[in-house]
């Protein structure tokens, strides 16, 4: 009855990570009474619990995540979201219009097209069915302005920084709205497309030297100087 | 090539045309995340075999007739370069590469949680650019590699390794010409932590003897493909935790 690995180990899919009176937890799987890692990530334990923190994965949808999305189908219920997931995401015409949906008097296209990008919320997903999203919540909805970009999933945490002091000096320096979906995908809008580029740049160069130390300044630095220019 | 030439395929000094011994393997590199676009991606240098692999998914299935409802399809495509062989090779799958696509799709199912991802597939795509005897193996091996990757909860690696008899001895990991002129082929995948066999072919002929002789001898090989792939996972993803340790401690 041991936990074998060091805490923040790096460890590797089917690693023995414990073995004996201890619980699987997030990424791990257990055989008998030996607890194993699925995936390629940061072994750690929490009294009994044994779990591992994932280095890369994929956007699985949880309700209550907060995601953008891109409308790529209509059909009579509702609109079907590409969410950046392995599924496809739902989102009903009653949900859009906050009553039921009368096909002869409303027109779908007037309210979202083919095309359009929302900001939405994750309410239903279990995995037998695909997800359903909801923009009925303060701040939800299309997104009329402003440029969605991707990008890896594991550098979000380096985009935000510690407490959002990353996000929060490039929204400050350049004025813009920056909102990150859990999906991976990012909405930039600003006043107008000059610093939406500036704060782009900052995003990428950001996600480029994501393992750079001292970042926050050079991106102050970056910002401050292409706002001289 | 002279292969007309070639009648023995052990030199009188009892190595390899390769100056191996019975039991050394080919040299072998592996290389983690070399596609930006795919998933999970992964190259291997096996001798001279050279293999990209690459992974989709779990996304959503095409044709939608063909998702199952309790787990997600493994889906493989194998294929070699028309440049992959000695002699130009028509780019249209052929009869072994539809038999190599569905064997290394069975051989490497086993180890993903596939219940965790219903009605999805995972594509495995697998580009053979140059060979030289013991692809399959070898694409096992990068597949597995670009599996974890690709950040798909596995439940272990897929190592593989052939062993096989050349002028009447039991040898490990043929290459191009003693595959074709030797006289039995063996090609085993196991998952190491608890050795079972996912993959098992052969071509020739063996006695019962040779034949444990020859599987223990693969299984042996393939355990040292584990510890390659192992070391190439950490030293890839020891990068990242380094990063990730930095920016917590700004």
């Amino acid at each position: 009855m041991q936990y074998l690995v060091e805490k923040r180990q790096l460890v590797i899919p089917g690693e023995l990570l414990a073995e004996g009176d201890y619980k699987s937890g997030k990424n791990t799987y257990q055989e008998e009474n030996r607890i194993y890692s699925s995936l390629i990530g940061l072994a750690n334990h929490i009294e009994k619990n044994v779990f591992v923190v994932a280095i890369k994965t994929g956007y699985m949808p949880v309700v209550g995540d907060l995601v953008i999305g891109k409308v790529i189908d209509m059909r009579l219920s509702g609109w079907i979201i590409d969410i950046n997931a392995p599924y496809k995401a739902m989102l009903f015409t009653s949900d859009a219009f906050g009553r039921s949906f009368n096909a002869r008097k409303d027109e779908m296209s007037d309210f979202l097209k083919v095309g359009d990008l929302i900001f939405a919320k994750i309410s239903a997903f279990d995995r037998t069915r695909d997800p359903i999203v909801t923009i009925r919540d303060q701040g939800l909805g299309k997104v009329n302005r402003g440029h969605v970009i991707k990008i890896t999933s594991t550098k979000i945490p380096r985009l935000i920084g510690k407490k959002g002091s990353m996000v929060n000096m490039v929204k400050r320096e350049t004025g813009c709205q920056i909102t990150i979906g859990q999906n991976g995908l990012v909405l930039v809008s600003g006043k107008n497309v000059e610093v939406e580029a500036l704060a782009i740049l900052a995003i990428r160069t950001i996600e480029k030297n994501a393992h750079t130390l001292g970042l926050t300044d050079k991106i102050s630095n970056l910002l401050k100087k292409e706002e001289g220019d | 090539m002279s292969n007309k030439k070639i009648t023995k395929l052990l030199k009188k000094n009892g190595l390899r045309l390769d100056n191996r011994k019975f039991d050394e393997l080919r040299s072998i590199k592996m290389e983690i995340g070399v596609l930006e676009k795919a998933n999970g991606s992964a190259y291997i240098e096996w001798g001279k075999n050279k293999i990209i692999a690459a992974i989709y998914g779990p996304r959503e299935v095409h044709p939608r007739r063909l998702s199952l409802t309790d787990k997600a399809l493994v889906r493989c495509r194998y294929h070699m370069t028309p440049f992959s062989t000695d002699e130009r090779k028509r780019p249209a799958p052929s009869r072994r590469e539809v038999e190599l696509s569905k064997v290394i799709a069975t051989a490497v199912e086993p180890i993903i949680f596939t219940e965790f991802y219903p009605r999805t597939v995972i594509d495995i795509f697998i580009e053979v650019l140059e060979s030289d005897g013991g692809t399959r193996c070898a694409a096992l091996t990068v597949t597995s590699l670009a599996l974890a990757d690709a950040g798909i909860p596995l439940k272990d690696l897929v190592a593989a390794c052939a062993a096989g008899k050349i002028d009447g001895k039991i040898v490990l990991d043929m290459n191009g010409i003693e595959d074709q002129l030797g006289e039995a082929d063996l090609p085993i995948a196991i998952t190491p932590r608890n050795k079972e066999i996912t993959l098992l072919q052969m071509d020739g002929t063996f006695t019962k003897e040779e034949f444990k002789k020859a599987l223990n001898l693969a299984i042996e090989g393939c355990e040292k493909i584990y510890d390659i792939q192992k070391e190439a996972l950490r030293k890839e993803y020891i990068i990242v935790k380094e990063e990730t340790e930095k920016i917590e401690e700004e």
